[in-house]
């Protein structure tokens, strides 16, 4: 493990024991994330991205969830080896998550301004006066004004909800901020402006960004790295130039196949045929083989293990694709 | 006297709604038309009136005025009989395939339905025929038949929605975010089958959407509208070279690309949408549009042709374009 690196996460497993069936929603999944870095991890709904940045945080739902095996390093320390007071500790402090939904992540009967003093006393031994002029100065850091500490969530757009929730995350200069779909429920001009808003502060504060999406080009226009997941597995991951310039992974190529292209004139799409198979009834081999054109017969049998093809650009498939003449 | 290649013309059409505050104008003063075996995409963001304009369209919503006239035929005034033999040529889908299709109902008695509905079928026997055709169309194994939606993911939700569409052989529909609440590689499937339709029936479509790739992937014409008027209008591919309204400007600069080498430079518009109850009668976009001007608060810009086919309502387009 480098000096620089803020965060490993090394083969993370982690199942959902329902009364029927055990979902095996992250198979054996690791990663680093160095300090000041960007990274985007890209996959489907049911892809396990979203289990992926809970785990970070210790907080899968117990029950049905669980992290069975792996360890998840952050600053030289193992976060499960921590007592649950420790670990909130981290939580809003060193590791700050910034959730999907605005419109159902802030509480209805309680000011913007209160929540966000909320996690600032949580975790700063300091007065009401001076929490309430920090939280303040963070909404006036993500652009609203500072008068509005007194309204309600409703009284607020989606775009400014959100903001709000970026300056609750960043009220205690987390190291690590997780964005699960920060803009998936914003239209497009709107997610221009909390794009725009993120990187901003993520380079004034020095952290580190873990941006979960499902929008290739939203992780283009932000992200150093990118890291695409496939039925609770990284099937491929790189830099943002080694992964778009040349995809490896037969997967990858199907979910840029599929989004209608601004650059080229196409007459038809080239959708991956089928659907991700069921998260509780995995196959044997590759969870991608059957859907997928380039299989060879170890598929079928034996599961990919991620490898690097140089520069870093680290790809599970045992039939890659060619270079591209 | 009208166009025969037109299957739609919508004139002037306004569609206010009451509130406590005043009339919301959703649309206002929209007109389009639409040739035959096309498609028009309407583009917007949440709150533009894009679905109320699908929407007062096909009479769901009651018009404040203006007219629409469909195949040649005013039906701008129609009777509640009259509507009802309409409807069976003019068909919607629906945005959210999880709340638009009945829970209680299997996927053959939700496709059979509107066969039902306008008693087309002499016989079960010609209903389960139909039935089985169209799930075969639209992609739906047959073994589907009897399952429920709560069993079926989005992508085949939505096939069903476009089974209940397609059954009575409707010559336009209106689709109002069809793919929106799809991943990606479902959404690509089900716009291929929607492409694939129009193609074999000579289907007309509107096509509702915010996402900008999707409806240029899909339309022949584009109209993009800001607070229930629309600013500009013109082909697919020529609106996505030249934008000439500011809006529209914005709007495409701010997709985020997934072409690493040419990037675009973000043009960011300062704050958000205004409320359109009452709103002045003047450019709607102006609180927001860095060139307006005295005349941009004060006067509504009409839509011109700027060129061949390019329409931009705006005040400033020439001169900020050198036209």
């Amino acid at each position: 493990m480098g000096e620089n690196t803020l965060l490993s996460v090394e083969d993370l497993v982690v199942k959902y024991f329902l009364r029927t069936s055990t979902c095996e929603a992250v198979n054996g999944v690791s990663f680093t994330i160095e300090k000041g870095e960007r990274v985007g991890l890209v996959g489907e709904t049911g892809a396990g991205k979203t289990t992926t940045a809970l785990s970070i945080l210790d907080l899968v739902p117990n029950p049905p969830g669980r992290i069975v095996s792996g360890k998840i390093i952050l600053n030289g320390e193992d976060i499960r080896t921590k007592s649950i007071a420790d670990v909130r500790k981290i939580r809003g402090n060193d590791v700050a998550m910034n959730f999907q939904d605005p419109m159902t992540s802030l509480n209805p009967v309680m000011t913007v301004g209160d929540q966000i003093m909320e996690v600032v006393r949580l975790h700063n031994d300091i007065g009401k006066f001076e929490a309430m002029d920090k939280a303040k100065e963070m909404l006036e850091l993500v652009g609203i004004p500072g008068e509005r500490y007194l309204e309600y969530p409703h009284q607020f757009s989606g775009g400014m909800k959100q903001r709000v929730l970026i300056a609750m995350a960043l009220a205690c200069n987390p190291k690590l901020l997780i964005a699960d779909e920060p803009t998936s429920a914003l239209d497009v001009t709107i997610q221009a402006q909390v794009l725009d808003l993120i990187n901003g502060l993520r380079e004034r504060l020095g952290m580190s960004l873990l941006l979960i999406t499902h929008d290739l080009g939203v992780v283009a226009e932000t992200c150093d790295r990118v890291m695409i997941m496939y039925a609770g597995s990284i099937v491929e991951s790189g830099t943002i130039r080694a992964v778009y310039k040349n995809i490896k992974h037969p997967y990858t190529k199907g979910l840029f196949g599929s989004i209608p292209r601004l650059d080229i004139e196409s007459d038809r799409l080239e959708p991956i045929k089928g659907m991700m198979p069921d998260p509780s009834n995995l196959p044997e081999g590759c969870a991608f083989c059957e859907r997928c054109p380039n299989a060879v017969e170890a598929c079928k049998t034996q599961r990919p293990k991620l490898e690097d093809i140089g520069d870093g650009h680290l790809v599970a498939c045992f039939n890659p694709l060619k270079e591209e003449a | 006297m009208e166009n025969n290649n037109y299957m739609l013309s919508v004139k002037n059409l306004k569609k206010y709604f009451n509130t406590p505050g005043g009339k919301l104008h959703a649309v206002d003063d929209v007109t389009f038309d639409i040739p035959k075996g096309t498609t028009l995409g309407v583009v917007g963001e949440s709150g533009c009136g894009k679905s109320t304009l699908g929407r007062t369209i096909l009479h769901l919503h009651p018009k404040t005025s203006g007219q629409i006239i469909f195949n040649g035929r005013d039906i701008s005034d129609v009777s509640k009989a009259e509507l009802h033999e309409l409807r069976k040529e003019m068909q919607i889908i629906f945005q959210d395939p999880f709340s638009s299709i009945d829970p209680r109902m299997s996927v053959k008695q939700l496709i059979a339905e509107p066969l039902k509905i306008y008693k087309l079928c002499n016989s079960k026997e010609e209903i389960e025929q139909k039935v089985r055709e169209t799930m075969d169309t639209v992609g739906l194994a047959s073994r589907l038949a009897d399952s429920y939606a709560h069993e079926l993911d989005g992508g085949r939700r939505q096939r069903i929605g476009i089974g209940r569409a397609i059954i009575l052989n409707p010559s336009f529909i209106v689709c109002d975010e069809p793919v929106s609440a799809l991943d990606v590689s479902i959404q690509a499937q089900v716009l291929n089958l929607m492409m694939d339709l129009q193609e074999q029936r000579n289907l007309t479509y509107i096509f509702i959407t915010h996402n900008l790739s999707v409806v240029k992937h899909i339309s022949n014409d584009i109209m993009v509208m800001y607070l229930g008027t629309a600013v500009e209008k013109a082909d697919s591919k020529e609106l996505f070279k030249h934008q000439y309204h500011p809006y529209t400007k914005a709007l495409i600069s701010a997709i985020p690309r997934v072409d690493i080498d040419n990037k675009s430079d973000r043009i960011l518009i300062k704050g958000e949408i205004t409320s359109p109850i009452e709103p002045p009668n003047a450019c709607r976009f102006a609180p927001r549009c860095e060139y307006a001007t005295e005349r941009c608060h004060n006067e509504f810009p009409q839509l011109e042709e700027v060129e061949p086919g390019h329409f931009v309502a705006c005040h400033r387009v020439r001169e900020l374009n050198n036209l």
